[in-house]
C-alpha cells in the first residue's frame, strides 16, 4: 500500500509516481490481491499435505475429528462470517461518507475476531488438558488413541489452525490500525484504499477458516 | 531547456546526502544500489567459501579442513549464493534500477514496500549469519529431511532466515508485477516494453506463485523440529519425500527465478551491441512466460531416484525436456539478431557471448539429466554440480557481469576501463571452464558430490578444477578493481555511451531523482536500430 499517512485529515496526498487518485487506488488494489495469492499458496501447501495424508490414513482423520467439538467450530464459523459482513459494511459506510457508522462496524469486526480467538483459546487449552498435543508430543496412553499416528492429525490441526490464528491476530491489528485512522478522519468516499485492502485480507482469512472447519471438524 | 541545464548537476546520487538519506530512501535507484552493495558483500563471502571448498578438494584426504567443516562451508556456500546472491541478484539490483526507467515510470508501484523488502533481505541475512556463531548448519542448502530434523545444528534459525529472505523476494516480485501492469508510460504497450522487462515480469510471476510454497515448507520444517508434528517424519507416519516435493515445487521454479532475468539482460546486450533490432521480439517475450509456466511442472526431475513412481518419473522427464523448447527459441533468436548485425565487441557483449556459450553447455547437459536412465547414473555426482554451475554461474553470473558493465555508466555516471573489463572477462571465462568442465568428466567417472574426500583416481581433474577457481577469483578481483577505479577516476559518462535505444539512455547519467523531467510518450518499439 502506498498511502501517505503523514497527511492527516481529509487531504489524501497521491504519491508522485501515480497520475491520479484512481490510478493509485487501482494499483494498490492489485498489490493487495497479489499478496492474497501468496497467502492462498502458502496455506495451499498445508491443504495439499492434508489431502495426501487424508488419502493414506482416512480412519486416522476420522478418529481425530472426534476429539474436536464441532459446535465450537460452528460458532466460530458464524462469528467469522458475521465479521466479514461488518468489515464490508465498514467500507460501505466510508464510501457513503458515514465514518461514525464505519467506526462501529470496524469495532464489531475486531470484537468478532476477539471472540474467535477466545473460543480457540478454550479449545486449545481443553486439548492440552486431555494430553492432545501435536505429533510425538501426543500422550497416546492418556488420550487412548486407536490410530498409532493420531499425533499427525493433530500436527495438521495445530499447524493449520495455528497459522490461521496468527492471521486472525494480524487482521485484528490491521483493522485496529484503519479504525484509528478512520477516527482521525483519514478516509472518505474519495479515499479508503487502506480499509479496503485490510478488508480483502480479512475476507481471505475468513475464507480459509470456512475450508478448515469441515476439513478438520466434520471430516469424521 | 534552461531548466534542464540547471538540473543537470542534480541527480539521484547527490540529490540528498548522508547515510540516513540512503537507509530511508524510497527511490528505486538508490534501493537498487543498496541491494548492489549488500549482494556484492554476500557474493564475496560465498565466493571465499567456494575457494576454500576447492582448496580442500585439491588433493584427496584432509587438506585444509575436517569433513564436518567441509559440510558446513558447503552448506553456507550454497545457501548464501542461492538465497542472497543469485535470487536477488538481477531483479533486485538491475531490475530495481532499470525496470521503472525502461517503462517510463517515476518509480516502482510500491516504493515503501521496495525498501521494506531490502530490509527483509538484510534481516534474513543477519539471522542466517548468526548461525555461524552458534551451531553451524551442515544440511546442504536443500535442508532435506530426515537429516535436517535430526541434526543438532541451528536449522530452525537458518530456515526462518530463508523464510524472511523469501518474503523479500515475494515483495519484489509483487511490486514488479504491479509496476509493469500499472505504471507504463503513455504509448508503452506490453509489446513495446524492453525484453528485460518481459523477463523480470515472468520472474516476478514465479516469485509470487512459488515462494509462498517454500515459506510453508520451511515453517513446517521448523515446527517439525520444534514439536515433531510428524508430517515429514516416517516414525510418526509422515513422509520425508513430501518435503522434497514441497521443496522442489519452489526450488525448481527458483532456478528460473535465477536464470530468466539473466536471459532478459542478454536480450538487451545482444541487440544493443549488434546495432540491430532484436530478432523475434514476441517469441523471446512469450518464451519467458513459457519457461515460467513449464517450470511449475518439472520439479520431480530432482527426485528420479527418491522412490517416486516410474510413471511420474517419465512424465517429469518429458516435461523437463519441454523447457528446452522456449530456451532454444531464445538462443536462436539471439544468434539471428547478431547475424548481419554490426557486432561491437565491448566488454558487456563479451559477457553476453560468454553467456551464450556457457549456457548452451549448461542447457544441453540439463536435457541429458532430464533423461531418467541417464540421471539415475549421474544423480548426486559432479556431473550435476557442473551442470548447475554452468547454468547458474556461466549463465546468471555472466549476465550479471555483462549487465553491470553495460549499465555502470548509467548507474554511476562514470566510464570504466574497457581493457581491464575485457581482461576480467578473459579470466572469468577461461577460469570458469577450467573449473567446471573437468567436473563433468569427474561426474561421468562417478565422483559423488558433497563429499570432502575422494579416491586418488580423481586427483588430477580435481587439481585442475581448483586451479580454475583461482583464475575466476583473479577475474573477479580485476572486476572489483575496474569498478573502484571507475567510481574514483572514471571519465564522466555521456547519457548514451553505447548508442542504445531503450528509455534509460534518454535521461542523463546518472538519472535525475524523478527519472524523467517530462513523462515520455512512446510511439515505437524498444529497439529501433535498423
Amino acid at each position: 500500500m502506498s498511502t501517505d499517512s503523514t497527511h492527516a485529515g481529509h487531504d489524501h496526498h497521491v504519491a508522485h509516481h501515480f497520475r491520479n487518485a484512481e490510478h493509485e487506488y487501482l494499483t494498490s488494489k492489485e498489490g493487495i490481491w497479489l499478496f492474497m495469492v501468496t497467502e492462498i499458496l502458502m496455506f495451499g501447501g498445508l491443504f495439499v499435505g492434508y489431502s495426501i495424508f487424508h488419502n493414506i490414513y482416512p480412519e486416522m482423520f476420522a478418529e481425530g475429528a472426534k476429539y474436536l467439538d464441532w459446535k465450537m467450530g460452528f460458532i466460530n464459523t458464524l462469528v467469522l462470517i458475521f465479521s466479514s459482513l461488518t468489515m464490508a459494511l465498514g467500507i460501505y459506510f466510508l464510501q457513503k461518507n458515514q465514518p461514525k457508522k464505519a467506526v462501529v462496524s470496524l469495532a464489531i469486526t475486531i470484537l468478532c475476531g476477539a471472540i474467535f480467538m477466545v473460543v480457540k483459546y478454550f479449545e486449545y487449552t481443553h486439548k492440552f488438558h486431555l494430553g492432545i498435543f501435536p505429533g510425538r508430543l501426543l500422550d497416546v496412553a492418556k488420550v487412548g488413541a486407536e490410530h498409532a499416528n493420531l499425533g499427525m492429525y493433530f500436527g495438521f490441526y495445530y499447524c493449520m489452525t495455528g497459522l490461521h490464528g496468527i492471521h486472525v491476530l494480524l487482521g485484528m491489528s490491521l483493522i485496529t490500525w484503519v479504525l484509528f485512522r478512520t477516527i482521525r478522519g483519514d478516509f472518505n468516499s474519495n479515499y479508503y484504499t487502506a480499509v479496503e485492502g485490510v478488508g480483502i485480507f480479512w475476507h481471505i482469512v475468513d475464507l480459509i477458516w470456512i475450508f478448515l472447519f469441515p476439513l478438520l471438524y466434520l471430516v469424521g | 531547456m534552461a531548466s534542464a541545464a540547471a538540473h543537470s548537476d542534480k541527480n539521484y546520487l547527490n540529490e540528498s546526502s548522508g547515510l540516513w538519506s540512503w537507509l530511508t530512501t524510497l527511490d528505486h535507484k538508490r534501493i537498487g544500489i543498496m541491494y548492489f552493495i549488500a549482494v556484492m558483500f554476500f557474493f564475496l563471502l560465498g565466493g571465499v567459501m567456494a575457494l576454500l571448498l576447492r582448496l580442500e578438494l585439491y588433493s584427496p584426504g584432509q587438506t585444509i579442513m575436517t569433513a564436518d567443516q567441509y559440510n558446513q562451508v558447503m552448506t553456507y556456500h550454497g545457501a548464501i549464493m542461492v538465497f542472497m546472491v543469485i535470487i536477488p541478484g538481477i531483479p533486485a539490483i538491475l531490475g530495481n534500477f532499470f525496470l521503472p526507467l525502461h517503462i517510463g515510470a517515476k518509480d516502482v508501484a510500491f516504493p515503501r514496500l521496495n525498501l521494506f523488502s531490502w530490509y527483509c533481505l538484510m534481516a534474513g541475512a543477519l539471522l542466517a549469519f548468526s548461525t555461524l556463531f552458534t551451531h553451524k548448519i551442515d544440511t546442504g542448502w536443500t535442508f532435506y529431511t530426515p537429516y535436517s530434523i535430526k541434526t543438532g545444528t541451528s536449522v530452525v534459525t537458518m530456515v526462518i532466515a530463508a523464510f524472511i529472505m523469501g518474503m523479500s523476494s515475494i515483495l519484489t516480485g509483487l511490486n514488479f508485477i504491479a509496476t509493469v501492469h500499472k505504471l507504463r508510460a503513455p504509448g508503452m504497450t506490453m509489446y513495446r516494453i524492453p525484453l528485460f522487462v518481459w523477463a523480470l515480469y515472468s520472474t516476478a510471476i514465479l516469485q509470487v506463485l512459488a515462494t509462498p510454497v517454500l515459506g510453508i515448507t520451511l515453517l513446517l520444517l521448523s515446527v517439525e523440529r520444534a514439536f515433531g508434528v510428524g508430517i515429514f517424519d516416517p516414525a510418526l507416519g509422515g513422509d520425508p519425500i513430501l518435503f522434497q516435493h514441497f521443496f522442489w515445487f519452489y526450488s525448481h521454479p527458483a532456478v528460473y527465478i535465477m536464470i530468466l532475468p539473466a536471459m532478459g539482460v542478454v536480450s538487451e546486450l545482444i541487440t544493443a551491441f549488434s546495432r540491430k533490432v532484436i530478432f523475434g521480439y514476441t517469441a523471446i517475450a512469450y518464451s519467458s512466460l513459457g519457461i515460467a509456466g513449464v517450470s511449475f511442472f518439472v520439479w520431480g526431475h530432482h527426485m528420479f531416484v527418491s522412490g517416486q513412481s516410474t510413471t511420474a518419473g517419465v512424465v517429469f522427464s518429458f516435461l523437463t525436456m519441454l523447457v528446452g523448447v522456449p530456451t532454444a527459441i531464445k538462443m536462436f533468436n539471439w544468434l539471428a539478431t547478431m547475424y548481419k548485425g554490426s557486432v561491437l565487441m565491448r566488454s558487456p557483449m563479451l559477457y553476453a557471448l560468454g553467456f551464450l556459450f556457457l549456457f548452451a553447455i549448461g542447457g544441453v547437459t540439463g536435457i541429458m539429466l532430464a533423461v531418467v536412465a541417464v540421471d539415475v547414473h549421474f544423480h548426486d555426482t559432479y556431473f550435476v554440480v557442473a551442470h548447475f554451475h554452468y547454468v547458474m554461474v556461466g549463465g546468471t553470473l555472466m549476465a550479471i557481469m555483462g549487465g553491470f558493465y553495460y549499465w555502470f555508466p548509467k548507474m554511476f555516471g562514470k566510464m570504466y576501463s574497457e581493457s581491464l573489463a575485457r581482461l576480467s572477462f578473459v579470466f572469468i571465462f577461461i577460469g570458469f571452464n577450467v573449473t567446471f568442465f573437468p567436473q563433468f568428466v569427474l561426474g561421468a567417472m562417478g565422483m559423488p558430490r558433497r563429499y570432502f574426500d575422494y579416491i586418488p583416481a580423481y586427483h588430477s581433474l580435481n587439481a585442475i578444477s581448483t586451479v580454475g577457481s583461482w583464475l575466476i577469483a583473479i577475474g573477479f578481483l580485476i572486476s572489483l578493481y575496474v569498478i573502484v577505479k571507475g567510481l574514483i577516476s572514471g571519465e564522466k559518462a555521456p547519457a548514451n555511451p553505447w548508442g542504445a535505444k531503450t528509455l534509460e539512455w534518454t535521461v542523463p547519467s546518472p538519472p535525475p531523482h524523478h527519472n524523467f523531467d517530462v513523462e515520455p510518450v512512446i510511439t515505437a518499439g524498444p529497439y529501433e536500430y535498423r
